[in-house]
């Protein structure tokens, strides 16, 4: 039995359906991440899951008991808001305190309880600070802390690290996976940030349109999207639109318009239909200047496309290039750059080969 | 260069505009009154003694500034009437705005909740009333109010009274008034800083554990204290010297202290007195009135 379960969920607002019959199991201790675009419903969702929207439909279920319409002050459950709304007229101290007073504890117990997340979040010393008397960062701990203090069966981050700039947002992940960790609680992170939630999450349920369009693991939704749109809407990736043309020995041909036939490895679905498309991650697409060596019977699996660089952008730890293919279309490579100096870099116009091998891309239905 | 010609002497000027009106309207005059308030009263043209007169010289002036003094500061302090006068002005303000604050709270407070395009609607009609001029309003209520106007048809004719109720020219008549004529100065102070609340606040207090009425004492009410203070002094500050109101509508048995101000001037002819009443109605709200100020400072500082 999951922690959390949802079941065939709905949330109109008038006609339009922002969660459209959405089901999903959480497990106890997970760090689960809803990720999609804005106006995708992950935000309602996760607000239902607060009490702050009822469902129009379906069931809510916390450890077995459906809380659907139990109201947001009644539920075993916290929200880190995406702003924070720390309360401006309490100290740090107040803020945190905020919870445990409504929950009827005792002044010891409160105190002791506070002096513990305040230490969980390394703010000590600013107990008496006003929120805003406080930075970014801090105010985010604080944030953090308060919906802590409760110590909710499960903890909603709404957006948690959206107003943090790029270097402090990086590390307070990592912070917040090992609290997690730490503590055990149930996350459940909203965010339309593809590399916070891979970095984060245990798993991530990928949202467009109201409806989950894939749940895995970070691992697997980038190697193995379930769609197309997951491909695109999750890392960078060359996609060629073919047919298939045949099936042999764990492989597949597929005929491109614009890469010729790309030998592709099975999938383990059986593939339905015949208008596909090839999806290659652009790391996986090594340029040499005349291929990969031909060491017999793999060999001829590789494939190969011929063409011109185009663009070359040096990112610092990769470098990125555009080759365009003497069909007329382009196929992105990114290399990383593990030496530091490299002689042998490519440059614009220069004549090269890309390559992949059949199991660097996954094929995909239309 | 010529952006710092262009900007810095008009800005200059701009700093030193409202110090130079209140120089010229308020400091000059007050210092006019206050004179007026040190002096004695005479049949004279103006009516007190002594008069500055440039023209006589330097001795004649000191002699005026010798016959100076503070006696009529003496009358107000040992003549109850004054006393009481001052006395009754502040507990009609106090309990006018605390009867506003009851009033103006949850009209704000429901305003701030309406959808955006109905908060306007709602606030065109709070301020459409002032579009007619104030004195006509409050003769409006003497209509309403008097022994056959319009309240007492209306109660004689729901057989909720056998016999007209004497309203006008009673202190209910009174506050009836100030409390319609000073309710938008009191709600909209309240509703600005309820409207500016992030509703994200609300939502956290009830995620963490308070009920709907908790959270209204232990968020919203502390974080519209700002706007509880702007609409407290903003009503209670002109109430003190109101003179109108309490004239039209309320009894003559007790007077506030406008109108004995208004006695002692136009009645007595004794301007020094009310000169001295005056000054003394200001010092009384001095303190509110710096409060008032240091408020929206801190607002503006905010902001």
């Amino acid at each position: 039995m999951p922690l959390l379960r949802i079941e065939a969920v709905v949330k109109k607002f008038g006609v339009f359906r922002a969660v459209d019959r959405l089901s999903l199991d959480i497990r106890a201790g997970e760090f689960f991440a809803l990720l999609g675009p804005s106006g995708c419903g992950k935000t309602t969702l996760l607000r239902m899951l607060a009490g702050f929207e009822t469902p129009d439909e379906g069931r809510i279920l916390l450890a077995g008991s459906d809380i659907a319409q139990v109201l947001p002050h009644q539920r075993p459950v916290n929200m880190m808001f995406q702003n924070y709304a720390l309360f401006p007229h309490l100290t740090v101290r107040d803020n945190i305190a905020f919870g445990l007073r409504r929950a009827g504890m005792q002044r010891p117990e409160i105190d002791a309880r506070v002096a513990e997340m305040v230490a969980l979040v390394k703010l000590e010393g600013f107990e008496m600070r006003k929120p805003d008397q406080l930075s970014g960062g801090q105010k985010q701990r604080v944030a953090l802390a308060r919906s802590l203090a409760r110590r909710p069966q499960v903890l909603l981050l709404d957006e948690p690290l959206a107003a943090l700039d790029k270097k402090l947002r990086e590390s307070t992940q990592f912070e917040l996976m090992e609290l997690q960790r730490r503590l055990g609680t149930t996350f459940i992170i909203v965010t339309h940030d593809q590399e916070e939630a891979m970095t984060v999450a245990d798993r991530i349920g990928v949202m467009d349109g109201g409806r989950l369009e894939q749940v895995a693991s970070p691992r697997e939704l980038y190697e193995a999207p379930g769609s197309r749109w997951i491909a695109e809407f999750v890392g960078d990736v060359n996609i060629f639109e073919g047919q298939l043309a045949s099936q042999e020995a764990g492989r597949l041909l597929v005929s491109t318009r614009d890469a010729g036939t790309i030998s592709v490895a099975e999938p383990r679905q059986p593939i339905g239909k015949t208008i596909l498309c090839v999806a290659i991650r652009p790391e996986k697409v090594k340029l040499s200047r005349r291929g990969p060596a031909s060491d017999g019977a793999s060999a001829h699996a590789i494939n190969r496309l011929e063409g011109i660089v185009t663009d070359v952008s040096y990112l610092g730890g990769v470098t990125s290039y555009k080759v365009k293919l003497d069909s007329g279309a382009t196929i992105r490579s990114a290399m990383a750059n593990t030496a530091r100096i490299d002689i042998d870099a490519y440059s614009a116009s220069q004549r090269v080969v890309a390559w992949f091998t059949p199991d660097d891309c996954v094929v995909l239905e239309q | 260069m010529s952006t710092r010609n262009i900007f810095t002497r008009p800005a200059r000027l701009a700093a030193i505009a409202p110090s130079l009106w209140m120089l010229l309207f308020f400091l000059v005059p007050f210092g006019f009154v206050l004179k007026i308030s040190l002096s004695q009263t005479a049949i004279a043209q103006p009516p007190y003694l002594p008069v500055f007169d440039l023209s006589q010289g330097i001795d004649a002036i000191k002699a005026a500034l010798a016959a100076l003094s503070p006696d009529n500061f003496k009358l107000l302090i040992s003549d109850d009437l004054y006393i009481l006068s001052y006395l009754r002005s502040l507990v009609v303000a106090a309990v006018s705005t605390s009867i506003l604050l009851l009033i103006g709270y949850p009209i704000a407070y429901g305003m701030a909740r309406l959808p955006k395009r109905w908060q306007a609607i709602a606030m065109m009609l709070v301020i459409i009333p002032f579009w007619t001029s104030f004195l006509i309003r409050i003769y409006a209520w003497i209509n309403i109010l008097q022994h056959d106007g319009l309240l007492n048809k209306v109660l004689l004719a729901l057989h909720l009274v056998s016999a007209p109720v004497v309203w006008l020219s009673t202190d209910s008549a009174m506050y009836l008034g100030i409390v319609y004529s000073y309710l938008p100065f009191m709600i909209l102070p309240l509703y600005a800083t309820l409207a500016k609340m992030e509703p994200a606040l609300l939502e956290a207090a009830s995620d963490l554990g308070s009920s709907p009425g908790s959270a209204f004492w232990l968020v919203t009410f502390p974080l519209s204290l700002p706007g509880v203070a702007a609409g407290v002094l903003l009503c209670f500050i002109p109430i003190v010297g109101e003179f109108v109101i309490p004239d039209l509508l309320a009894g003559s048995n007790s007077l506030m202290i406008g109108q004995t101000l208004w006695l002692e001037f136009f009645t007595n002819k004794d301007w020094p007195v009310a000169s001295a009443a005056a000054v003394v109605l200001l010092l009384l709200l001095v303190g509110p009135l710096i409060l008032y100020d240091r408020l929206q400072r801190r607002q503006l500082e905010r902001a």
